[in-house]
């Protein structure tokens, strides 16, 4: 026990020390011009400037007049009102946790595309666990985070012990969970809509009937947006990609999660436990999207409906973390600025479809992933143009000789 | 026609932040064997992919037959008849052996391979040189020698006559690398001229003409082999006097630090165990070296030690207790460290940085971490202390991706965690292999040191040299038994080859099991 608290301690340590430092040092930002974090960022932000020209580009072939117009919707919709602003909050939440849990199991050596899975499952615990059990908000999240764990556990354990690629057992799984989830609401009358007096018989209840203390609360957001979508769940998300920073980073856990990662052999040879990281890894990776369920579905807002599709908001996960380098920070980060691009291209409608955001966001995300050619070119200019500095500067000293 | 078939005259050539050839000559007689000596870094790479096109020179001509040239690509040096060997094969590996010749070349009508033609002229080449190989065997699935042996029927089917080795011994074993020396030297009969590039200064001795030595970048000389002696090629070399006689001190056999007793490791590559019923002792202050031709069972025998691989039967002891069943972490906390055959499979994590490769066995200890949290700026100081110590070079210091480390110094900084864990017993497998001398030297000493301080070291080796010249005891392996257990100052290389060849078997060491018996259990 003291061993755990003592953990908990320095890790609030640790927090404030990443804060402080930060503040700390001025010259950071002139240090990092030339370090590889900074270039990454703008690899992003470079493909995301491509991304948004295209779009702008297809909305030219599609409506010359309306054009501009468009493109200032994408831009400035997230920002044009409070309200809309909350929605960008709202719907990044769930976004930065599936990205999370993508970004987590890159970072050590899985690909993990059963998020969509993982997340499915964690949506239905949280809402069994507030409209059956009737817990609060925080116990429903618990259970959501419990649920994406198993669900990643499953595939993380035949990849450890029987060497089966995560991938497939992961994409198998996602349609196991969707479809165990819609069997399993049918079969649980509580559970739907019509029982609490909807009318609907194929769609959850709605939890503000059902068991108001699951909504997740506001803390007077709602209030100050002006908005029914404000809760405090992007703040819950943000705080979880911080501590997963913390751990990828700054633990020996996160150092033998990567080395597993990195090259299994090895691990193995320093005496580690590889199948004990792999599992860990899926385990965490799905609890992460299992959270992101539980945020989605207990705001209150969204229900789930019972369908024959996979969640998309699962797979979005995965430009979520392309775009944020797996990096939990830049996670945060891409996290929301998917879900306010999203947000403006629903302002598109009706003069545009809103299905240009997904190609703008295929378009980063390509770009993206040639990241590392727009990295490298970077850093060859940055490098080039110190280089033209220095013979500037050595052909003035010799002038003024 | 010129005396000399290649010249490269005042060659430089700079990368960022380097010198890599610093006006360079080297001039190839026709029919001669002409080596390039130099350790790891000293521009040899450079020139010959300058002279192979893959770089083109900053100053310098390059002359063929007394015409200069400019060669701008591989496929223009091709046209000129030059082919090279690369150290890292360049073969595509899910092909077979002739379409691979072929790639490149395909001799074809209307867009369909001819492969019968193709067939018919390397079997010819095959035979003219006894250049052995079965054309439809898939690359991956023959071995090391004979994707060597691929890469050199490839330049013979291009008609090349200027053949350029980079490093051919590195890979091969003893039988291999003289085999591939009586081919050279078939070759230089034909009117062909060979560029021979190494560090191995046995392998200039016996099958090069002339040499030219190049040190960090600069030449120093060309000379006929024959005029100079291996120590002053190697101070050529080095540029200091390299002490090729490793200086140990007598010491008294001390008290029995790892006793194994019929240890039984299967194999997996085979039905049949890798290790069969080996027993042996290595005591306090002395170096063990395990001698044998690869593949005879010695990298199983290690996984049995080391843990990475389950024991069939058997036990080992290690200071007096049984450790057959323990784990990996815990063999290394009571004192083995193990320095890895594959340093890239096993020994390091290429894309973490040089300090956090440095505390690969360590990091869990209260030094560098607390409740969990790893302490960074220990594991700084701990990283810059061993980079001082052992002198392990790299271009950004701790903060280095190990990837992006020269191979000599991945293998100084994995020497280094091993041997600063202070071990009771060092198990070292080929701990020198493709490494230069001035390196291979410092690891010498090391072996030494830890042996001398009182512990112990198991050394597995490929190297007659090493074998001969380090050990204070050596036990040869043969096909998964110890056959021999003999001294080296008692033995000679003509000896140790019969053993390990398994021509010759000590009478203490009676075939304990019969492989056949073997093969049906398993």
């Amino acid at each position: 026990m003291d061993k755990i608290k003592m953990f908990f301690k320095d890790f609030a340590k640790r927090l404030k020390h990443i804060y402080l430092s930060d503040k700390d040092r001025p010259s950071m930002i002139q240090n990092s011009l030339s370090s590889p974090g900074f270039s990454s960022l703008t690899a992003s932000i470079l493909s995301v400037v491509i991304g948004l020209l295209f779009g702008f580009f297809l909305l030219l072939i599609l409506n010359p007049s309306k054009a501009g117009m468009g493109l200032q919707r994408i831009l400035v919709t997230g920002i044009s009102a409070p309200d809309k602003f909350a929605k960008v909050l709202y719907m990044s939440a769930p976004l930065i946790m599936v990205g999370l849990a993508v970004g987590f199991a890159f970072k050590t050596g899985l690909f993990n595309i059963g998020a969509t899975g993982q997340y499915t499952i964690g949506a239905f615990f949280a809402l069994f666990s507030a409209i059956v059990w009737g817990f609060p908000w925080y116990a429903a999240i618990l259970a959501a985070m419990a649920g994406g764990a198993l669900w990643g556990a499953i595939p993380g354990f035949f990849k450890a012990f029987f060497n089966v690629n995560e991938v497939i057992t992961s994409i198998m799984f996602n349609w196991i969970g969707m479809f165990l989830v819609n069997l399993l609401c049918l079969n649980t009358p509580k559970i739907i809509s019509d029982y609490w007096g909807g009318n609907i018989g194929n769609r959850t209840a709605n939890l503000a009937v059902a068991n108001p203390s699951a909504i997740i609360p506001k803390w007077g957001l709602d209030k100050l947006f002006d908005s029914n979508y404000m809760n405090i769940g992007v703040f819950i998300a943000v705080l979880i990609a911080i501590c997963m920073f913390v751990i990828l980073n700054k633990t020996t856990f996160g150092y033998e999660l990567k080395a597993c990662g990195y090259n299994r052999n090895a691990s193995v040879y320093a005496g580690m436990n590889a199948k004990r990281s792999i599992i860990l890894s899926m385990v965490i990776s799905g609890a992460l999207a299992g959270i992101g369920g539980g945020l989605y579905y207990l705001t209150g807002i969204g229900n789930y409906n019972i369908e024959k599709l996979l969640l998309a908001m699962g797979f979005n996960g995965i430009p979520v973390a392309l775009l944020g380098g797996s990096n939990p920070l830049g996670i945060i980060l891409s996290g929301i600025f998917i879900s306010y691009i999203q947000v403006g291209g629903e302002a598109l409608q009706p003069t545009f479809s809103k299905e240009i955001i997904d190609i703008i966001i295929a378009v980063i995300i390509y770009m993206s992933a040639l990241s590392l050619l727009v990295k490298l070119t970077l850093e060859k200019l940055i490098r080039r143009r110190k280089k033209d500095k220095i013979l500037h500067c050595c052909e003035a000293k010799e002038a003024k000789k | 026609m010129s005396e000399y078939v290649i010249e490269m005259l005042n060659i430089t050539k700079e990368f960022p932040g380097i010198k890599a050839n610093d006006n360079i000559t080297l001039q190839l007689k026709r029919g001669e064997i002409h080596a390039l000596l130099g350790e790891n870094g000293a521009g040899k790479s450079t020139l010959m992919s300058i002279l192979f096109g893959l770089y083109e020179a900053d100053e310098g001509v390059i002359k063929k037959d007394g015409k200069t040239v400019r060669i701008k690509n591989p496929r223009e040096a091709n046209a000129l008849g030059i082919g090279m060997v690369h150290q890292h094969f360049k073969l595509v590996e899910n092909f077979s052996v002739l379409d691979n010749i072929i790639l490149g070349t395909e001799p074809s009508k209307f867009g369909f391979i001819k492969k019968q033609e193709a067939r018919k002229k390397l079997m010819e080449i095959s035979k003219k040189y006894g250049l052995n190989i079965v054309p439809d065997a898939i690359i991956e699935d023959i071995s090391v020698g004979m994707q060597q042996r691929v890469e050199i029927l490839k330049m013979l089917y291009r008609e090349n006559d200027i053949l350029i080795f980079d490093e051919p011994t590195a890979v091969l074993t003893p039988q291999e690398i003289n085999e591939l020396m009586e081919i050279m030297r078939g070759f230089t009969k034909e009117g062909k001229s060979i560029l021979f590039i190494t560090h191995k200064l046995n392998e200039i001795m016996a099958v090069a003409d002339r040499c030219t030595v190049l040190r960090k970048g600069k030449w120093i000389g060309t000379f006929d082999v024959k005029t100079v002696t291996r120590e002053e090629l190697s101070r050529m070399m080095v540029g200091r006097d390299v002490d090729f006689n490793v200086k140990k001190i007598p010491r008294d056999k001390g008290g029995v630090i790892l006793d194994v007793k019929d240890m039984t490791v299967a194999s997996k590559v085979h039905k049949n165990n890798a290790v069969r019923g080996v027993s042996f002792e290595v005591r306090e202050g002395e170096i063990v070296c395990i001698a044998g031709i690869d593949g005879n069972g010695q990298s199983e025998l290690v996984y049995g030690l080391s843990g990475l691989e389950k024991l069939k039967s058997g036990s080992i002891r290690f200071l007096d207790k049984d450790i057959t069943h323990d784990t990996i972490r815990a063999r290394s906390k009571s004192g083995m460290s193990h320095i890895p055959e594959d340093r890239h499979k096993y020994g390091l994590v290429l894309d973490y940085t040089l300090e956090q490769n440095l505390v690969l066995q360590r990091y869990w200890q209260a030094e560098f971490q607390k409740n969990g949290f790893i302490r960074a700026s220990r594991i700084r100081k701990y990283a810059q202390k061993l980079i001082k110590e052992y002198d392990i070079r790299s271009g950004q210091g701790p903060v280095t991706r190990a990837r992006s480390m020269s191979g000599g110094n991945q293998q100084k900084a994995i020497v280094a965690r091993e041997i600063d864990k202070s071990p009771r017993l060092l198990l070292a497998v080929q701990p020198t292999r493709g490494l230069d001398i001035g390196a291979v030297e410092f690891i010498h000493k090391q072996l030494v040191s830890v042996r001398n301080a009182g512990n112990a070291v198991l050394l597995v080796s490929l190297e007659l040299e090493e074998v001969m010249s380090l050990p204070d005891r050596i036990l040869v392996f043969y096909e998964g038994e110890i056959v021999a257990e003999l001294r080296p100052e008692e033995t000679n290389v003509e000896e140790l080859g019969l053993y390990m060849s398994g021509a010759k078997r000590q009478p203490q060491f009676t075939k304990t099991v019969p492989a056949t018996k073997e093969a049906a259990h398993g």
